[in-house]
């Protein structure tokens, strides 16, 4: 059973989307959802678990030896991910029982879950595979079912969100898929490892070149890389609020998965370096990315998109943590991955909360509503604070080992600038704060309550994650710096 | 109490902490929840006594927590200065509490458990600070004390609370973010150690780091309010007279001078500070601030407004005492914490007390309420003499050693502005009581006027006392002060 870990991860889940439908209510395929969630959880917890005592596990899907079949390949930087990515989503199924059944009609409701699962299954596949192709099928599933999540959504600028987001990922996918052909024409094989070995012996030439150029480009539009992040704010404004929580807290980090996998395994990051100054073009992205997207969300109005654009934002400093190209820097982008999939979480799960309740996520039609939500406001002021960086909560020690890598490597600059972009971020969550707690109510309010528990629960266990993870960085701290050494250590380049 | 030191030093910080449940669990009795207030003052006192008795006798107390990083632990350690700052902020919030509880009910403010629920969760970080054995422990607890006191800030709720509330924690956040952290973080890599050490951190080899480190410490301690970080202080008197008094006179701004005297002598220590090309145009600079800030005292009309200068101008002085580098310098700096806390919280009682019993918050409207407020303004002189540094008063002492600081170190203008300091402050803190009993004879005198509730005017003639007594017995200060160099 347990060397079947690595393809159960992703087949639990793949069952599980179609066997929703199956259910005559909603509510049962909603609690059906959860279970398989849950499963999927505690196969990653296991494969997580063996990966720390075994090393990398291997996994031959169907029997068929690597180069011919398919291979599933755990290592620290995926069995890390798995975990967050499973948990996450079961956290966030916890809350939907609830929002769901308030914010989608009754008949939509199993698509919604069948739906999610699939957008799961793409993502634990993406991160479980060692297959080049196979990630493009994987991406392709999560995609769609993303989509469909997004549409879903009851206002009707979801579906306009929903087909801006189709356009630009399908391109995305498209170069992806163009990047993957060329290197099989070159190379003959699509598994990664084996492709890591033969591609230096072709890799003077163009066809190579523009594989990689294909394929950089396609994953920084999945993983909305300023200025390829035009899709993601209406994305997230208007999908289902559920659908917003699971795909901030998880889908950039997959696609930011796939970049790191490519530079560093696949391609190496001596060949990278060798061809295109990719450090410089992700420092200044990054960059531009953190501040620009930082000074957007400054001024929404929506909450949802104001977090939305925080998103754009944080991505770029875990890009950033890539441009600075040293172990550390790498260790600093995997931490930020987990730590912001935290936030994220909770705010947007909180968020969630709000809508259920007011029906609204403008900023003014939150105003007064810390004295009838205190817990849901309270987790957002946590988030909130988290997002900014103060101590004690995960996002300090993110920021933390990005400066201190940051340093390390000289760029006292670019140190500061950071600091300064977090100070944006107070200016954001301070605008959030206010209204809820200075402003008086502008909406009929009395009627509305705290959430319901169940929707609580799952938004403190996030908080407090949050605040734990802030304190013991045992498990972020040691298995991102495991990863990195071994990214790093395996094909070579100078630490 | 049989407690070993080590938990004694714990429970100091935690007995606040423990109290906030207390309060917000007991919140619907406003008697019960003030003797929980009460109780968990008292027990702090306890604590930290018996921990400067230990102190006293040359015991070594230190606590080591998780790890939070790989190599940096949240540890705490009990040096002389972090006792002096434990003593002085445990002594005081016993004596707000008492005074916050005639003050909040006098003034029937609103959401009064949130304001002791704060306030407690606050004194738990001073704790924090005045205990922590390295920046990182520092650095969390001086964020925690920043978020705690917004809420007491924006206590009212108000338009111009909000404003108040984002310049406070605007420049607090901007400047400890931007600055401190950074500070830290460059310690971190080029000393590989954030401990509190005799002697300092910082060898030949990385003296140009250490000077362009100074800097980022003097301006990321925010709340030591040197200029032009010092706006916060003034916005943050929208909060109620309470808060004022203990917090931005004693809690919030000694935290900021204490971690400034803290870093001075343990990271950088003295002999590597006299050294650095940029002590001197800092210590400047806290000169240039104590003048400036004593003049824009005197404009003030405001009572609040004037005390919140003045104390940005005293601020000052304890940066002084620390950039002078000097033994005597940093004696009278640690001495100044406790002085200027027991003059100021009595200011700030007496004009907390003037406007629950007479609703007047301008200067010019406190003529001729000498008779009606007798022991309101005769604790007002007392405590403007120690804030002026006259005889009898505790002030005396800190003014003497920064002086004899300053001689050491053979920097007249120092000197000079200590002295000039000085008189400004007789001119704009003397008037006040003097016009209070003497006022010109065209004024009509107030009516039906009393003194201020019982509580507040107890607590406010016990600092009043304080000012007093500490002039004449000031050896254990002295003692301690004088401990921290050895």
């Amino acid at each position: 059973m347990i060397t079947h870990y690595p393809v159960l991860q992703v087949i639990i889940p793949l069952i599980g989307a179609p066997l929703c439908l199956l259910f005559p209510v909603p509510r049962l395929a909603g609690l059906f959802a959860l279970l398989v969630s849950s499963l999927a959880f505690l196969v990653s917890c296991g494969l997580l678990q063996q990966v720390m005592v075994h090393g990398t596990l291997v996994y031959a899907l169907g029997g068929w030896a690597a180069p011919w079949g398919i291979e599933y390949r755990i290592d620290y930087l995926n069995s890390y991910l798995l975990l967050l990515v499973s948990s996450m989503s079961t956290v966030v199924l916890i809350a939907a029982q609830s929002s769901i059944r308030r914010e989608l009609p009754q008949n939509r409701q199993t698509y919604f879950y069948t739906a999610y699962l699939l957008c799961l299954t793409g993502l634990l596949g993406i991160l479980a595979t060692g297959d080049a192709f196979n990630v493009f099928v994987f991406l392709e599933i999560s995609s769609l079912s993303s989509y469909t999540l997004i549409a879903l959504g009851t206002d009707r600028r979801a579906l306009t969100a929903s087909y801006q987001y189709l356009i630009m990922g399908t391109i995305g996918a498209t170069f992806i898929i163009i990047g993957v052909g060329l290197m099989y024409m070159m190379t003959g094989t699509l598994n990664m490892n084996d492709l890591a070995e033969r591609l230096p012996e072709v890799n003077h030439s163009r066809t190579v070149l523009s594989a990689f150029g294909f394929f950089i480009v396609g994953v920084c539009l999945k993983l909305a890389l300023f200025p390829l992040h035009l899709w993601l704010p209406n994305a997230y404004a208007f999908a289902p609020s559920i659908a917003t929580a699971f795909l901030a807290a998880t889908a950039t980090k997959v696609a930011v998965y796939v970049l790191i996998r490519y530079v560093f395994t696949v391609f190496g990051i001596e060949y990278v370096e060798s061809v295109l100054p990719l450090q410089e073009i992700f420092l200044v992205l990054g960059l531009v990315g953190i501040f620009a997207a930082s000074v957007s969300a400054i001024y929404q109005l929506n909450i949802k998109r104001l977090f939305a654009y925080s998103s754009v934002a944080q991505i770029g400093y875990m890009i950033l943590g890539l441009a600075i190209g040293t172990q550390l820097g790498l260790a600093a982008t995997l931490l930020h991955m987990f730590n912001h999939a935290l936030m994220k979480g909770a705010l947007f799960l909180a968020i969630g909360s709000v809508v259920y309740r007011i029906n609204s996520s403008q900023l003014n039609h939150m105003a007064g509503l810390g004295r009838k939500m205190p817990w849901t406001m309270a987790a957002i002021v946590i988030g909130g604070l988290s997002l900014v960086g103060v101590p004690l909560t995960v996002g300090f020690v993110s920021k933390w080992y990005l400066v201190l890598a940051l340093l390390e490597k000289g760029w006292w600059l670019v140190t500061v600038l950071v600091l300064i972009s977090s100070l944006l971020a107070l200016i954001y969550v301070w605008r959030i704060i206010e209204w809820v707690y200075f402003t008086p109510a502008r909406i009929h309010l009395s009627e509305v309550r705290e959430a319901p528990l169940s929707q609580l629960v799952p938004v403190w266990i996030l908080v407090i994650a949050n605040i734990y993870f802030g304190l013991d960085t045992s498990l972020t701290v040691g298995v991102s710096k495991l990863a990195a050494q071994s990214l790093f250590g395996l094909f070579g380049a100078a630490p | 109490m049989n407690l070993a030191p080590e938990q004694m030093l714990l429970s100091a910080i935690l007995i606040p902490a423990l109290a906030v449940f207390g309060i917000i669990l007991t919140g619907r009795w406003a008697n019960i929840r003030e003797l929980v207030s009460i109780m968990a003052g008292l027990i702090l006192i306890n604590l930290v006594t018996g921990l400067y008795q230990i102190v006293a006798d040359g015991g070594l107390i230190a606590y080591q927590g998780p790890e939070l990083f790989s190599g940096l632990t949240i540890a705490f350690a009990i040096e002389p200065l972090g006792m002096l700052f434990a003593l002085v902020a445990g002594y005081l919030w016993l004596v707000t509490t008492v005074y916050s509880i005639g003050y909040m009910r006098g003034h029937k403010e609103e959401k009064q458990t949130r304001f002791f629920a704060c306030f407690a969760v606050a004194i738990s970080s001073v704790m924090g600070i005045a205990f922590s054995a390295n920046l990182l422990t520092l650095f969390i607890f001086y964020e925690i004390l920043t978020l705690s006191t917004y809420p007491l800030v924006t206590h009212s709720g108000t338009i111009k609370a909000k404003l108040g509330g984002r310049v406070y924690l605007g420049v607090l956040l901007t400047t400890s973010i931007l600055f401190l952290l950074l500070a830290i973080i460059g310690t971190w890599f080029v000393t590989g150690s954030l401990d509190f050490r005799d002697g300092g951190l910082f060898d030949s080899s990385t003296l140009g780091a250490a000077a362009v480190l100074l800097p980022l410490y003097i301006f990321g301690i925010g709340k030591a309010a040197i200029m032009p970080f010092h706006r916060w202080l003034p916005a943050a008197m929208v909060a109620p007279t309470p808060v004022s008094a203990l917090l931005h006179a004693v809690a919030v701004v000694k935290a900021g001078v204490f971690s400034v005297l803290k870093i001075c002598v343990y990271v950088f220590g003295l002999d590597t500070l006299r050294q650095l090309p940029t002590t001197d145009y800092l210590l400047y600079l806290a000169a240039v601030t104590v003048l400036l800030a004593s003049i824009v005292a005197m404009r003030q009309d405001n009572l609040k407004a004037r005390l919140a200068y003045s104390t940005v101008s005293q601020l000052s002085y304890i940066t002084i005492g620390a950039l002078l580098a000097t033994s005597a310098g940093v004696v009278g700096g640690a001495m100044h914490i406790a002085m200027h806390a027991f003059g100021k919280i009595t200011l700030f009682f007496c004009a907390g007390a003037i406007m629950v019993a007479a609703h007047k918050t301008e200067i010019s409207q406190m003529r001729g309420l000498g008779r009606q407020m007798p022991i309101t303004m005769i604790a007002f002189f007392i405590g403007s003499l120690s804030i002026i540094g006259l005889p009898p008063t505790g002030g005396t002492w800190g003014k003497w050693f920064l002086m004899i600081g300053a001689l050491d170190a053979g920097q007249g203008v120092i000197m000079a502005v200590l002295m000039i300091s000085s008189l400004l402050n007789i001119a704009y803190l003397l008037p006040i009581p003097i016009r209070a009993f003497y006022p010109n004879d065209d004024v009509e005198r107030p009516t039906g006027i009393k003194e201020a509730p019982l509580p507040s005017l107890v607590a406010l003639s016990v600092t009043a006392a304080g000012c007093i007594v500490l002039f004449f017995f000031t050896g254990p200060l002295y003692e301690l002060a004088l401990a921290i160099l050895s």
